[in-house]
């Protein structure tokens, strides 16, 4: 049995072998994904100078509001403020235009009297909450005078229709962040002039901070970055995308009529699938040791994060090795149940990209609804990334994560036994 | 509707056996049945006196199929194929490379071993692809069209082979078109149609009792019929 296993291994390696669009899929591709893609997401949160996002400012306030809110932008390293275009100042309606166009990702416009009337309406109420507490003298003629009325003020924002809503919260909160720090501190110093006649400082600083306490391990501070969560994922992403190689290999050994030959042979279907599962598996394991090397020793070249893999390795193989058998057992189902490669190839494709979407590769698991939740949960690609997540970034042991690597097995052998059934039902007549 | 119904055929070993029939009358059904690739909803048979139900693996065995596509990878060398298909009927070693130069060689192919299927001509591959279920020379030999597209040259090699594996003891099982083939090369023959046996026998006894019968061919439009069988 193990010489029938070692030829079939032969066989499909010299057949991939000789399959050059097989192998760029299988290897080059991969590596171009999780290059390409790791680049474009850790550029997304890097704060470097070279990156920063232009927006649009309109100024109609001209007063100390507006300017704190560009000097924060400014500094924040996120933005960089454009307050004129061709060398005239700009008007809501140009950056309206520039914005919706897509010239621009945003324009905020300040409006006019922002920092008088602010002023004026924390001058009332301070000078409200003050006479109450009758730490001022009265002054009759000032208690008949009827206070001047505020209207509340609005900081517009115009988004391009094109940028996605997580940009446009977090813009939105930043900004909206900004703004209660400019107010309460314009309290501060009302009060302060109020109460103190100069005198008496109050202190501005936020007295509530939050600090991210960041996991250690042996003393030193692990903190994740996008690399860390980049590469596994797509890792896995290019390990699933064995399903197409391996049921286009399947449907192509029935329309070959080889399969016909195998069948009618004294060897046991199971001697063909351990062959192709032990190939493919040894595949997986190529193509994910390529990846980590690439993140390893190519990302710090190019500007990106080395992947820290320290004592991470074996447990990563292992969560590799039962990720490429989930994804082999889907091929050899899809493969047996597919009648032409025209049906294989492009709902292999379809179907990772749905797996890899619902286990969370592009947006996390936790962000999902409710019922995407729960749908989730039962995707291999949950399993498989909620692995690595488990060995990469919680530092778990082998146990914890045997429930995972159990289900990816599990995986395989349920879907490797309906595509036997499958095909025993189908050979009746 | 079944693709066979009552068929009923008994052959006996050293005997080269055609099925004959037009399209659709169930001789590659009836092929595939009898070389396990087809499970029949009900009857059975037997080969040698094993019954497939509960003898499967050992009548796997004892038995070489070689089907109507050429059932080899075409990106691997003849001498690949020929190799990893040898090996699952459990040869191994000196004995199955010395099997594959020998066979090779009795077919004109043994300076195109080490040459990929893909690059073969249809009479190369079809050779190839008889070898591929003669190399652990099985006691009985299903051929489903074996001479399909091929050459004269090619027939001619491939009938003569059959023929020499027939004298050293492989019952023959064979389907074809070409009567003047099967008349000359069968020792018995069973004309097949709607899934039913019409007539069985030798060439010449199934000459002898059809009216007018000068050949195969006369005897074969007499139990068939002249209507083409063209069904979507």
């Amino acid at each position: 049995m193990s010489y029938k296993i070692w030829m079939s291994f032969v066989k499909e390696f010299l057949l991939l072998k000789r399959d050059l669009g097989g192998l760029i899929i299988l290897f080059i591709m991969p590596l171009v994904l999780v290059i390409t893609v790791t680049l474009i997401q850790d550029s997304t949160f890097k704060t470097v100078s070279d990156n920063k996002i232009q927006i649009l400012l309109v100024d109609k306030d001209k007063g100390s509001v507006s300017k704190t809110v560009f000097d924060n932008l400014e500094k924040s390293n996120l933005f960089s403020v454009v307050t004129q275009i061709d060398n005239q100042p700009l008007t809501e309606e140009v950056a309206k235009e520039y914005v919706y166009k897509g010239k621009f990702q945003l324009a905020i416009i300040i409006p006019k009297n922002l920092s008088i009337d602010l002023q004026t309406k924390i001058d009332q109420n301070v000078q409200n909450i003050v006479s109450k507490m009758g730490l001022t003298e009265t002054d009759s003629t000032a208690q008949s005078e009827k206070p001047k009325v505020i209207k509340e003020k609005e900081v517009k924002l115009y988004f391009d229709p094109a940028v996605q809503m997580s940009f446009k919260n977090a813009v939105m909160s930043s900004i909206d962040k900004m703004i209660s720090q400019i107010e309460t501190k314009s309290i501060y110093t009302t009060f302060q002039n109020q109460l103190g006649e100069g005198n008496v400082e109050f202190e501005q600083k936020s007295f509530i901070t939050f600090k991210e306490i960041i996991p250690k391990i042996n003393n030193k501070e692990v903190r994740p970055n996008s690399v860390q969560h980049n590469v596994p994922a797509w890792t896995l992403f290019a390990i699933f995308f064995i399903v197409i190689p391996l049921s286009i290999n399947i449907v192509k050994e029935k329309s070959q009529g080889t399969f016909v030959r195998l069948l009618t042979n004294p060897s046991s279907n199971l001697i063909i699938i351990i062959g192709k599962t032990i190939t493919y598996s040894v595949i997986c394991m190529i193509q994910f040791y390529m990846m980590v090397a690439v993140a390893v020793f190519l990302f710090p070249h190019i500007g990106l994060p080395s992947l820290n893999i320290e004592g991470h390795l074996f447990l990563m193989s292992i969560v590799a090795l039962f990720s490429g058998f989930a994804a082999i057992g889907f091929g050899i189902l899809l493969g047996t149940v597919a009648n032409t490669q025209e049906q294989s190839a492009p709902f292999g494709a379809t179907s990772v990209l749905i797996l890899a979407a619902v286990g969370g590769v592009w947006v996390p698991v936790f962000a999902m609804p409710t019922i995407m939740q729960y749908i989730a949960k039962s995707s291999p690609m949950n399993w498989a990334l909620e692995a690595f997540y488990d060995v990469l970034l919680r530092n778990v042991s082998f146990v914890e994560i045997i429930p995972k690597i159990s289900l990816l097995f599990l995986f395989f052998i349920i879907t490797t036994s309906i595509a036997l059934f499958y095909d025993k039902k189908k050979r009746t007549v | 509707m079944y693709s066979l119904n009552n068929v009923s055929l008994e052959i006996d070993q050293g005997q080269i056996f055609g099925l004959l029939g037009p399209n659709g009358a169930g001789k590659t059904t009836l092929i595939s049945m009898l070389c396990g690739l087809v499970k029949p909803t009900s009857g059975h048979f037997t080969i040698d006196e094993l019954n497939y139900t509960s003898h499967s693996s050992k009548i796997k065995k004892i038995i070489g199929v070689v089907p109507q596509e050429y059932a080899l990878y075409p990106t691997l060398t003849a001498r690949e194929n020929l190799h990893y298909f040898g090996s699952m009927y459990g040869l191994k070693g000196s004995y199955l490379k010395d099997k594959v130069i020998e066979t090779l060689d009795l077919l004109g192919l043994l300076k195109f071993a080490d040459k990929r299927i893909e690059t073969f001509s249809g009479g190369m591959k079809r050779r190839v692809n008889l070898i591929a279920g003669i190399l652990h020379n099985p006691k009985v030999l299903f051929l489903d069209e074996p001479t399909v597209g091929v050459d004269v040259q090619s027939k001619n090699a491939i009938i003569d082979y059959l023929k020499f594996l027939n004298k050293n003891g492989t019952t023959i099982i064979y389907t074809s078109h070409h009567l003047g083939e099967a008349e000359d090369f069968c020792t018995n023959i069973a004309i097949l149609d709607r899934g039913r046996i019409y007539a069985q026998g030798t060439p010449s006894s199934l000459i002898a009792a059809t009216e007018k019968a000068q050949n195969l061919e006369d005897v074969f439009i007499s139990l068939t019929g002249k209507d083409f069988r063209d069904e979507l």
